[in-house]
């Protein structure tokens, strides 16, 4: 069966007009090894009954590099081997496949060389790498997981605009995580009744709110209002602290010139921090975050959409694989999950998310779902956003879970709270300061926390309200997206 | 008078909880130098929110790692500086970070005046705005 599908040799029985299995071609090298300036993606193969996974693999890794269905002569004018994809690696999911509950998936490895892609364009990069192949009728379903990006094509991309660390040292605040909220409701506040929302919040001890991904321009509050209001109750909220606050304007908009004239406007306020929308796409996300690195903005983005693709383990796309590509296109926030909120997200995963956000250099850790080592080349780091769901209540989990480099954001929590909004971000607060004091300290926070929060709501009023309010609220679904592997588990190789 | 639910000013780790003893901050302190980070003391008379660099009691102690020695050198900051506001600081040189990971206040006037927002009305409806320091209004080291 390997001699039939053994790579043909180039020549001229390699180029006879018709038809010839992918493995045939070249796209299939169990032997390659990998170079260090290659792109590596792995993909979650789910072929149609009866068909060669090998045969699939290097399918994929033809239709998203120089493969078309056919033979065609003109290969042999260029460096077609150099061009030619590589599946390289091909193994069965643990726990799917016969005596399972799962039919069988596959993991593919496939490697492609640098000059297969533009230096800085996250559009190029995706429009090979996913552009064609998830439509393929072999394949019943199909998932990027993970890819592997090399220094190479790295210090061709920006970067995130501000980076964690300058954020910190802009906003005067380390050493915990920051607090946040979005305005509620999403909808139908006039710009004065929003200002309001984010004053309260602001005053009261958060450092950021937020306008929600679906706020833009509509009738019931034009955008320039929204920004106008806004900066009153942030400046007001500002000198009532002494502490630096932002509220992530949200310029997405219809086209690029709107969205660079509202966050020039953002600018002309004096807010240090602007927002976009997944859904506005790779280069408008990159175009603005050249803008932002230019006018000294922190860029927050919201993942609108993602869940589209992102969240059925068989098909689209894992989000560490948005994650990485974010942190190529400049953003310095990312929504990347909660873990006990009210949105998809096993612990696991969701650390994963975080720690290709955040590392300087991640190791392959399969439990985490991180596949392949990355060497992040001193790009900057992108604050992951945990919001959804979450109250003060669940402080010390969020903490044990998330670390310090997050924004929790407390929406509902702050806004929802039976004393007001100011008391709610006191309660949000006082919990943060307090859970940080005792991890510190040394303390188990883990098996300690409810009584750490219990004894700060004897002398915070809001807390104690806060924590009756919510006690018995959590989310405990199962995720879909979970790792394939348990944490003893070694290499697969 | 500060009317935000605090009354105080709020920059740092652990404004919104009641002044740290010295027992915790020496668990603080020794947080940090477990992790390896240095420790600096700080302090001043402008706590204006953009206001970066307070002036330093010394330099980072990068060779003392006796969290009992370093609490000397914060009371000592406190007998010379009593109505100023002081923060420890510690500074991480790890590669990837080089910048502060900590910033606590352990030391503030009896009374904060707080600040006041200056309104300049330009074109349309923009407003310019500055954060403006009540204390300020006076020379240093005459403000508290």
């Amino acid at each position: 069966m390997s001699k039939v599908n053994e790579t043909i040799k180039e020549g001229k029985e390699r180029y006879v007009a018709g038809v010839l299995p992918y493995k045939k071609m070249g796209y299939w090298q169990p032997d390659y090894v990998p170079k260090d300036t290659d792109l590596l993606a792995m993909f979650r193969l789910t072929p149609q009954a009866g068909l060669d996974p090998e045969e699939i693999a290097a399918a994929v890794a033809g239709e998203s590099s120089t493969a078309t269905w056919t033979v065609v002569w003109t290969d042999r004018l260029t460096a077609c081997e150099l061009y030619r994809a590589k599946a390289y690696r091909c193994e069965l999911v643990p726990n799917t496949g016969e005596g399972t509950k799962t039919e069988a998936q596959y993991f593919a490895y496939i490697a492609y060389d640098l000059d297969l892609f533009e230096g800085g364009s996250i559009a190029n990069l995706t429009a090979s790498i996913i552009g064609n192949v998830f439509g393929m009728k072999a394949v019943k379903a199909l998932r990027l997981e993970d890819m592997r990006i090399p220094v190479a094509y790295l210090k061709t991309f920006q970067g995130p605009a501000t980076g964690v660390i300058v954020e910190r040292e802009r906003l005067d605040k380390f050493g915990r995580p920051l607090l946040g909220a979005t305005t509620k409701p999403k909808l139908g506040l006039s710009g004065r009744n929003y200002g309001r929302v984010v004053y309260e919040a602001l005053k009261g001890g958060l450092d950021f709110v937020k306008d929600d991904e679906n706020i833009n321009s509509q009738p019931f509050m034009h955008w320039r209002d929204r920004f106008l209001y806004v900066m009153e109750a942030v400046n007001k909220a500002s000198a009532a602290t002494g502490e630096v606050k932002g509220h992530y304007l949200n310029v997405t908009a219809g086209t690029m010139e709107e969205m660079y004239k509202r966050a020039e406007f953002a600018k002309q306020l004096g807010s240090i921090i602007i927002m976009i929308d997944l859904v506005i796409g790779y280069t408008a996300i990159q175009s603005m975050a050249l803008w932002c690195r230019a006018n000294d903005m922190i860029l927050h983005l919201h993942r609108a959409g993602n869940s589209t693709y992102s969240r059925q383990k068989n098909h689209g796309m894992n989000f560490r694989v948005i994650c990485k590509w974010m942190r190529m296109a400049g953003v310095d926030h990312i929504h990347a999950g909660t873990v006990v909120g009210k949105l998809e997200g096993d612990p696991m995963m969701i650390r994963g998310f975080y720690d290709t956000l955040l590392d300087t250099h991640t190791k392959p850790q399969l439990e985490k779902g991180l596949f392949f080592e990355q060497d992040w080349a001193s790009l900057n780091k992108c604050l992951p956003v945990a919001s959804g769901g979450i109250h003060a209540g669940q402080m010390h989990q969020l903490l044990t879970y998330l670390g310090d480099d997050v924004v929790l954001q407390f929406g509902g929590g702050t806004i929802g709270h039976p004393q007001g909004i100011q008391a709610g971000a006191v309660a949000n607060r006082v919990a943060l300061e307090v859970m940080v004091q005792a991890r510190n300290e040394g303390r188990d926070i883990w098996n300690e926390g409810p009584q750490i929060l219990l004894d700060a709501a004897k002398w915070c009023g809001p807390l104690r309200a806060a924590i009756d309010t919510w006690k018995d609220v959590s989310f405990n679904y199962e995720s879909t997206d979970t790792a394939d592997y348990v944490p003893v588990a070694t290499g697969s190789n | 008078m500060m009317t935000n639910p605090a009354g105080i000013v709020t920059q740092g780790q652990f404004s919104f909880l009641p002044p740290l003893t010295d027992v915790q901050i020496t668990a603080q302190l020794k947080y940090a130098l477990n992790n390896d980070w240095s420790i600096g003391i700080e302090y001043t008379d402008d706590p204006h929110p953009r206001n970066t660099y307070w002036e330093m009691f010394g330099n980072p102690m990068f060779d003392l790692k006796d969290p009992a020695g370093i609490l000397l050198e914060i009371n000592n900051c406190r007998k010379t500086f009593p109505n100023h506001y002081i923060r420890v600081m510690a500074f991480s040189a790890v590669r990837g970070v080089e910048s502060p990971t900590m910033s606590y206040i352990v030391n503030r006037p009896k009374k904060e005046p707080g600040f006041g927002v200056v309104r300049q009305e330009v074109d349309g409806r923009n407003i310019r705005y500055t954060i403006h320091s009540y204390a300020t209004d006076k020379p240093e080291g005459e403000r508290y």
